[in-house]
Formats: structure tokens, C-alpha cells, sequence
């Protein structure tokens, strides 16, 4: 039997205040994809960093823009797409320092990246010039 | 609807105990950052956070955590974790702080590690 494709899109305005509606959003979506408890919880925090970084860095905090979270799935796999209308700044390649020598740096940027990476089966980044940018997560849906 | 969280702070002799509730993420990370800033600004730098009531965090409160503890241990302290769910502790593990941090079952018992282990190299 052909497996059905289903598209479930939120968008919202570029504030932290709505990363709850996100998490809420994509544990919805989570359970319809027929993801179990534990992968649900690391989608939310997958697309909870990537949208964390859309609207601090990306967007630098400006509410006026919007982040869209287009979720598609089918029986095997659930995509998710964070969009931002930013500079189009990769945060795959930011290289990867151990957490030792970032807390002696006093640095914190990059753990939202890596946790996203240890959570999700793919991650990857999509640069359109002068338009859109698309983070890209996809999980397996486990049988 | 946004998601809650709380700080609530107890002390155990010279220890400052800071219980978190609810959800550490990129809109109340501040509020966390606030509470430990609050703590040094007082000359306090012996630290437990409990997170037996945290029920979700991400990177930007692991980012707390990180910001802090070199300046705590340079003043002597340290700061020690305790009361973490398994899912929220797995997140901490994901990060490897437990190379970096005590992280304990209960409040007595990292109250306790401040006697055998006051604070780590800096």
C-alpha cells in the first residue's frame, strides 16, 4: 500500500516567549507521526534549538519576523523544516569545540547545534540567497 | 500558552539551595541566570541547583550552567546538580557535564559533596 504524505506547517512570530507553542506544536505532530514518548521528547528539544537560534541569532530578537516549522511525514520518516528570513548564517558549520574548553572560554554558543545533532538522524542546512533559509531535521520513525 | 518556570531559593547553612520548576528554555533562561547572578552579587558562591521539579530544558539553560561555573570556582565555590529527572539528566549527558559538574540524587547529598569536594579546579 502507497504510503500517504502528511504536511502540518505553524508559523509564528520570531519571539522566545512562543517556543512553547512550537514544543507543543511538534509533539502533536510527533504522536500523529506515530513517534513513541521518548523520540517525541527529542524532537521538541530538536526543533526547540533550532527555533531558539532562528529567532536569537538569525533574527536577532526581532518580533516582526515570522518562523515557520513545516512538519511532513509518512510512515517511515518524520522532516521537519525550521524557515527563517535571516542572513542565511549556517550553524552546521560551526566547528566543534568540547565543552571543556567552552566553559574555560566562557562560551555557550554551539550546544544547540550539538544537542539537535545527537537527537535527530539528520540535520542539515539550506542557504537561498536574498530569500529564505531552511534548517532541516529528519527522524526515523522506529516500527 | 507559555510554558512555566520558577526559581526558588532555600539555604543550607552557607550552601544557597536553588530549586527549579517547570521549563528552562531560551525565554526563561534569564530568569535563571538572574537568580545565580543574584547569588555571587551576595558574595554567595557555594551553589546547589536542584532540578527535581525541572521538567524540560534545553541548551540555553545548559548555557546557565556553563556561563557561571568558572567565575563560581575562582571565587572557591562550585556548583553542584542534583534531583534530575532521567530525561532531563540525559540532556545533561548529551553535553558531557557530568565531567564537568557533581551531579547528585538529593539536596542532602550535594550539600554534603561541599565538604569532601568544596570546589574543582577552575
Amino acid at each position: 500500500m502507497a504510503s500517504v504524505e502528511r504536511t502540518l506547517t505553524l508559523t509564528v512570530p520570531s519571539a522566545t516567549e512562543n517556543l512553547a507553542l512550537i514544543r507543543e506544536f511538534v509533539a502533536n505532530v510527533g504522536s500523529q507521526a506515530g513517534l513513541g514518548e521518548d523520540d517525541v521528547a527529542k524532537l521538541e528539544l530538536a526543533v526547540d534549538e533550532a527555533c531558539a537560534n532562528v529567532i536569537e541569532h538569525a533574527h536577532g530578537q526581532d518580533s516582526n519576523k515570522e518562523v515557520t516549522v513545516r512538519a511532513t511525514f509518512d510512515t517511515a520518516t518524520l522532516r521537519i523544516e525550521v524557515v527563517d528570513e535571516g542572513e542565511g548564517f549556517d550553524p552546521t558549520v560551526v566547528p566543534t569545540t568540547s565543552v571543556e574548553q567552552m566553559v574555560h572560554d566562557r562560551r555557550t554558543g554551539g550546544l544547540g547545534l550539538r544537542v539537535m545533532k545527537s537527537l535527530m538522524d539528520e540535520v542539515s542546512y539550506e542557504i537561498v540567497p536574498g530569500e529564505r533559509n531552511r534548517l532541516r531535521l529528519l527522524k526515523r520513525i522506529q516500527k | 500558552m507559555p510554558h512555566p518556570f520558577k526559581v526558588h531559593r532555600t539555604a543550607e547553612g552557607d550552601v544557597s539551595v536553588l530549586h527549579l520548576e517547570g521549563f528552562l528554555d531560551a525565554h526563561t533562561a534569564p530568569a535563571f541566570e538572574q537568580a545565580i547572578q543574584a547569588e555571587l552579587d551576595a558574595n554567595r558562591a557555594r551553589l546547589v541547583v536542584d532540578g527535581a521539579k525541572l521538567t524540560y530544558i534545553s541548551s540555553a539553560g545548559l548555557g546557565v550552567f556553563m556561563g557561571f561555573i568558572e567565575q563560581i570556582r575562582e571565587l572557591g565555590g562550585d556548583l553542584k546538580i542534583c534531583g534530575l529527572s532521567p530525561k532531563v539528566r540525559q540532556i545533561f549527558e548529551i553535553l558531557g557535564f557530568q565531567a564537568i559538574y557533581d551531579m547528585v540524587e538529593t539536596v542532602p547529598d550535594a550539600v554534603q559533596r561541599f565538604a569532601t569536594s568544596p570546589t574543582r579546579e577552575a
